[in-house]
């Protein structure tokens, strides 16, 4: 069992928000770079698939800069088997399914994991792009994922509940919450094991970018915080209803 | 020329994130001078259909095969690629919701098109298509350009307002050109907990956090949300589903749903980043917290400093004589 898992390397969840280059450019200065969450809880889960079935091989794959190698290694100490790094800033979603399809292409795997979303575009487009490249199924926001044979089981979240469903492989699943309980902590064991492990770095194909930031804005800042007394509690229900008109 | 959206059906009935999109696409149509095309698949009677009429639609294609039951990515992207290449279409709208998430990317791959997800207002631009979206989990917005000549968007729920656009729309049968190889996602079963209303489809949210202390004090939340109305339920925050208090699916936040209510009630919950960036486009932001210094004050409209059990019951009592 052959599965890939797309990492992409963000910042951290608490990370200040700003901009450079005209507010075109995230910036970088001081912050700390993790894999996107979707998809540490999507690794956590192979990770465990391949312990269950006891054979098969994970592969984590980012299209970046050597900057982000650390978040590959990171990967890697956590238990994944070998790394690839398509050499490409990773500038549009169209652009890193590409290259990601064309590794899938000659590798055969039997299942591709991503993020429902990454935390900082939020595009959630890759997986299913990779898919129809490939021309093979996809899963989106998977909840549970199991292995049966060559079959996966896999479930989503719908309104007020689940839906569970099979697919042969090879199928894209995107994970969301649920899929692992919590992301797996490397252990210093894993992390000394990382440094040897297998990091390769491939050039990107010829592709486009069929899309392009023009400019970054902040939301506009909040007016004051209108303060009710809690003894009074009933007036911010007159002033929900006759001054915010919401209630 | 024309605009294409894809009306997604529930049960064979539209709901008002559908008209919010027709509405959305609309003015699209009308920036373009261009013809509103909707797509529908599934199940959904003609007066049914009919409606979306109401809301600027010219034409309605109908792929009814009970194939499509099942919600196939592979399926319905061919489906909806046949339709814009027949209809010559250049700006193609989805919801940014399971089926649209599922759908426009392939779409995008198969029309070598420009997919911006997630977009919160109409493009600024239409020639080359300039629009806003969301980023970093709501604590920025980007304004994306796509370079290509086919735009696909899918829109935020409760970013635009439903207008009305009365047209005598025109239904066409319509039969796509699939396979069963098109059909390889099986479902196995199905689980619906209710007909509760989600998170993301509520106008009015009454969520706790932590500072609701257990499950069970958890309940006059519920109290709330019922004396509210139909159109209100109940959130909660990471740590709330983490503990099992309340299930996942209430969980709003940058790692759970983002949601944009026109009243959104926070009980107990201090602000985390994380928190806020998944509530901070709900119109109306109250904050009910002991903590004066609660980051939660700075992102809320109103904040009452006091005991969320206190409080509570006041606000409902209040509520009940206003309705």
């Amino acid at each position: 069992m052959k599965i890939l898992v797309c990492i992409s390397h963000v910042p951290d969840t608490t990370a200040k928000i700003s901009f450079t280059n005209d507010n075109k450019t995230y910036n970088k200065d001081n912050v700390q770079f993790i894999i996107s969450p979707y998809e540490e809880l999507a690794l956590t889960r192979a990770l465990e698939l391949k312990e269950a079935k006891g054979e098969g091989t994970i592969t984590v794959i980012n299209v970046g800069g050597a900057e982000t190698e650390p978040t590959l290694r990171k990967a890697l100490a956590m238990g994944a088997d070998d790394a690839i790094r398509v050499n490409a800033e990773a500038t549009d979603a169209y652009f890193v399914a590409t290259q990601i399809a064309e590794v899938a292409k000659a590798n055969s795997y039997d299942i591709i994991l991503t993020g429902k979303e990454s935390i900082d575009y939020n595009g959630g487009q890759v997986g299913e792009m990779i898919a129809e490249i490939l021309d093979i199924p996809s899963i989106t926001s998977v909840s549970a994922i199991d292995v049966d044979g060559n079959k996966g089981i896999l479930e989503r979240e719908i309104d007020g509940g689940y839906e569970k469903m099979e697919c042969e492989f090879p199928f894209v699943g995107s994970g969301q919450k649920g899929i692992a309980p919590e992301p797996r902590i490397p252990a210093m064991r894993g992390i000394m094991m990382a440094r040897k492990k297998p990091l390769a770095v491939v050039e990107p194909t010829n592709s486009d970018n069929l899309t392009e930031v023009e400019v970054h804005t902040l939301p506009e800042p909040k007016g004051a915080c209108k303060i009710i007394d809690a003894d009074n509690a009933k007036e911010l229900i007159r002033l929900l209803h006759e001054e915010a008109k919401a209630l | 020329m024309s605009i294409l959206v894809y009306t997604e059906n529930w049960d064979g009935k539209f709901k008002k994130q559908s008209y919010e999109l027709l509405s959305y696409a609309n003015e699209i149509a009308k920036m373009t001078s261009s013809e509103l095309v909707a797509v529908s698949i599934g199940k959904v009677s003609d007066e049914e259909l009919k409606s979306l009429g109401k809301y600027g639609a010219a034409k309605i294609y109908n792929v009814n095969d009970d194939k499509f039951n099942t919600m196939s990515s592979q399926a319905y992207t061919k489906a909806i690629s046949e339709i814009a290449e027949k209809e010559g279409a250049k700006t193609i709208v989805f919801a940014n919701t399971y089926t649209g998430r599922s759908v426009a990317p392939r779409l995008a791959i198969r029309l070598k098109a420009g997919l911006v997800p997630g977009c919160v207002a109409l493009p600024t631009s239409t020639s080359p298509v300039i629009v806003k979206k969301k980023a970093y989990s709501g604590k920025a917005f980007a304004d994306v350009k796509v370079n290509a000549d086919i735009a696909i968007l899918t829109l935020n729920q409760n970013s635009y307002t439903i207008n009305e656009d009365a047209k005598d729309a025109e239904i066409v049968a319509f039969n796509p050109s699939v396979s069963d190889t098109d059909f390889k996602v099986k479902t196995l079963d199905v689980m619906k907990a209710s007909d509760r209303l989600d998170v993301g489809d509520a106008e009015i949210l009454v969520a706790g956090g932590r500072g609701m202390k257990s499950a069970e004090k958890f309940k006059i939340l519920d109290e709330m949300a019922e004396a509210i109305g139909p159109h209100c339920t109940v959130a909660c925050s990471r740590p709330v589903s983490d503990l099992d208090w309340r299930p996942h699916y209430e969980h709003v936040g940058q790692t759970g749903k983002v949601v944009a209510p026109n009243l959104y009630f926070a009980f107990g919950i201090s602000g985390a980043i994380q928190h806020l960036a998944g509530v901070n486009s709900s119109k109306v932001i109250v904050a009910i917290n002991t903590d004066k210094d609660a980051p939660i004050f700075e992102a809320a409209d109103y904040g009452i400093i006091g005991d969320a059990f206190e409080v509570a019951p006041k606000l409902i009592e209040a509520i009940k004589e206003l309705n």
